[in-house]
């Protein structure tokens, strides 16, 4: 799920400002953005009471399907063709791929009206925590299925730092050091010398933009994915 | 040769101290405290942006230690510089005549004067270690004949009382393994603790240096203890300076104490006096070691 977030809204007003923007379409996406509760219908009638309060007046808004879908997003500025053009601009409360889609689908000034902040887990409704990074060399074999990338603060491979005491994390201190958790559970797994020393992450594999073509990969009948790190870098 | 590397495997027991860079550029502070530290130490270390705070670089630094005559231990944390720039400074730090390197990890940009800061850590500081025993050997981290290698004396930081002891002291050997020659321990509290740590590493053929922390003043005990990373002071020894009719002078007393106890156990003290640099003398005095 791609957590986000609600934005300073001096922000958006301020951007609407820019392009001299009174009427603006709101746009929200019906996957992540709704259920993280940003920008499902509910948020999108906030934005559209803030706005009209601010003296701006709201064309219209929709809630596409999954906003960072090129042609579902395409299809939803298409339908709604007749209030976007009216608008001098359109706010998407949506992750920044969504953003950019919209931006791509219609010829006005596009804003973001969230804060995307990262590749969550649920962990309870309302309560999301980063895990993964995607950093495209996962280490999880190594380290117990417990991410050093992502949950210790400062990405180590091998810990715990000199900051951990009493097996609690350094700069979180109200949580246990990932490495203790590492640790202990290929302890309890057994698999306690599995490793020595973890090797330097190799970073190319997280190159951006990251791209993958699985429809390259079948045609060519080679690799089923191109991806970032490979070919052509 | 280092003459850190030669004393300690000599078997003599050394002694080093710690400077740190200006922000700014005079160095006149800098080099008072290596005029005063400088002749009763073995070795000076020269701090790397310590606590995630702005200061001169410890390349500069410790070319100006070395400039004054005494002995630099260059300090390099994985916090700031990615692995072209760490392997390029060691690779720097060599030709510029630096003879020891601690390597560290360094504590997180968040608790420094620049939070805003990204944090690098590009390579863990286990992973600097093997790097640097790599170029000792004349090859880069990828493995190339380099034209010409350095020849440092390796160190890392250890932790003999951060619990869970058995994961801590496990990446301390992992340290051991790959390379580390000694270490420099988090300040000494607790000399049993410390002992079993001793016990532990030495097997491996490290020179275990115990760090002793003066306890200056109550402020500077409940900074540790709030503030600081990695380290409290126990009770008992916070209520002995908390309660002294002079603290300073009652700390001067504490650490001459700790000095003697790891006199028996580590290959040597590493003194942190936080600023009083006069009371290091004293301290080495009052144990018989200067
Ligand atoms: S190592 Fe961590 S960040 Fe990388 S892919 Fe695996 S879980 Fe994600
Ligand atoms: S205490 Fe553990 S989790 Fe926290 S920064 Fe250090 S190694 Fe990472």
């Amino acid at each position: 799920m791609i957590i986000t977030r609600p934005r300073d809204w001096e922000r958006i007003l301020r951007n609407l400002d820019e392009v001299h923007a009174r009427k603006v379409f709101i746009m929200g996406c019906g996957q992540c953005a709704t259920v993280v509760h940003t920008g499902g219908e509910e948020e999108i009638l906030e934005a559209k009471a803030r706005l009209e309060q601010e003296g701006h007046e709201v064309t219209g808004w929709a809630v596409g399907e999954v906003a960072c879908h090129s042609g579902g997003t395409r299809l939803e500025t298409r339908r709604n063709s007749g209030s976007i053009e009216e608008a001098d601009a359109v706010l998407v409360l949506s992750c920044g791929a969504g953003v950019q889609t919209v931006a791509d689908a219609t010829s006005k000034p596009v804003f973001p009206g969230l804060e995307s902040v990262f590749l969550g887990n649920v962990v309870r409704h309302g309560i999301y925590e980063e895990r993964c990074q995607m950093c495209g060399d996962c280490v999880l074999d190594l380290t117990a299925g417990i991410c050093p990338v992502t949950t210790c603060p400062k990405g180590l491979l091998n810990g715990p730092c000199g900051g951990m005491w009493g097996g609690m994390c350094e700069v979180l201190t109200n949580r246990e050091c990932t490495h203790v958790r590492i640790q202990r559970r290929l302890a309890e797994q057994g698999r306690v010398t599995a490793h020595g020393i973890v090797p330097p992450k190799d970073f190319s594999a997280k190159l951006k933009p990251g791209s993958v073509n699985l429809r390259e990969g079948r045609e060519r009948g080679r690799k089923r994915a191109g991806s970032t790190g490979e070919a052509g870098r | 040769m280092s003459r850190l590397r030669d004393a300690l495997e000599r078997g003599e027991f050394v002694v080093t101290g710690e400077v740190a860079p200006p922000l700014g550029t005079d160095m006149s502070a800098m080099k008072r405290s290596v005029e005063v530290l400088g002749p009763v130490t073995h070795a000076l270390n020269v701090t790397d942006n310590q606590g995630a705070t702005l200061h001169l670089s410890s390349l500069a630094a410790s070319r100006a230690v070395l400039e004054a005559g005494f002995e630099p231990i260059f300090q390099q944390t994985c916090r700031d510089r990615n692995r072209l720039a760490l392997q390029s400074d060691l690779l720097a730090a060599a030709t510029l005549g630096l003879e020891n390197v601690l390597i560290v990890t360094g504590d997180d940009p968040r608790g420094g004067d620049h939070p805003q800061a990204k944090g690098v850590f590009d390579l863990d500081s286990t992973q600097l270690i093997e790097i640097a025993t790599g170029m000792n050997e004349g090859r880069d981290m990828l493995g190339r004949e380099m034209a010409g290698g350095t020849g440092f004396y390796i160190g890392a930081a250890a932790f003999p009382e951060a619990e869970p002891f058995d994961i801590q002291s496990a990446r301390a050997i992992r340290k051991i393994e790959a390379g580390a020659r000694f270490f420099q321990t988090q300040a000494t509290m607790d000399i049993e603790r410390f002992a079993e740590a001793v016990e532990a590493w030495r097997p491996y053929g490290v020179k275990v240096i115990a760090g002793i922390l003066l306890l200056k003043s109550p402020r500077v005990i409940d900074f540790i203890n709030t503030r600081l990373a990695g380290l409290m002071v126990p009770d008992e020894l916070a209520e002995r300076v908390r309660g002294a009719g002079d603290p300073f002078e009652e700390s001067v007393q504490l650490a001459i104490e700790q000095v003697r106890a790891v006199r028996e156990i580590a290959d040597g003290v590493h003194i942190m006096p936080l600023g009083a640099d006069d009371a290091v003398v004293r301290i080495l005095e009052g144990a018989g070691l200067a």
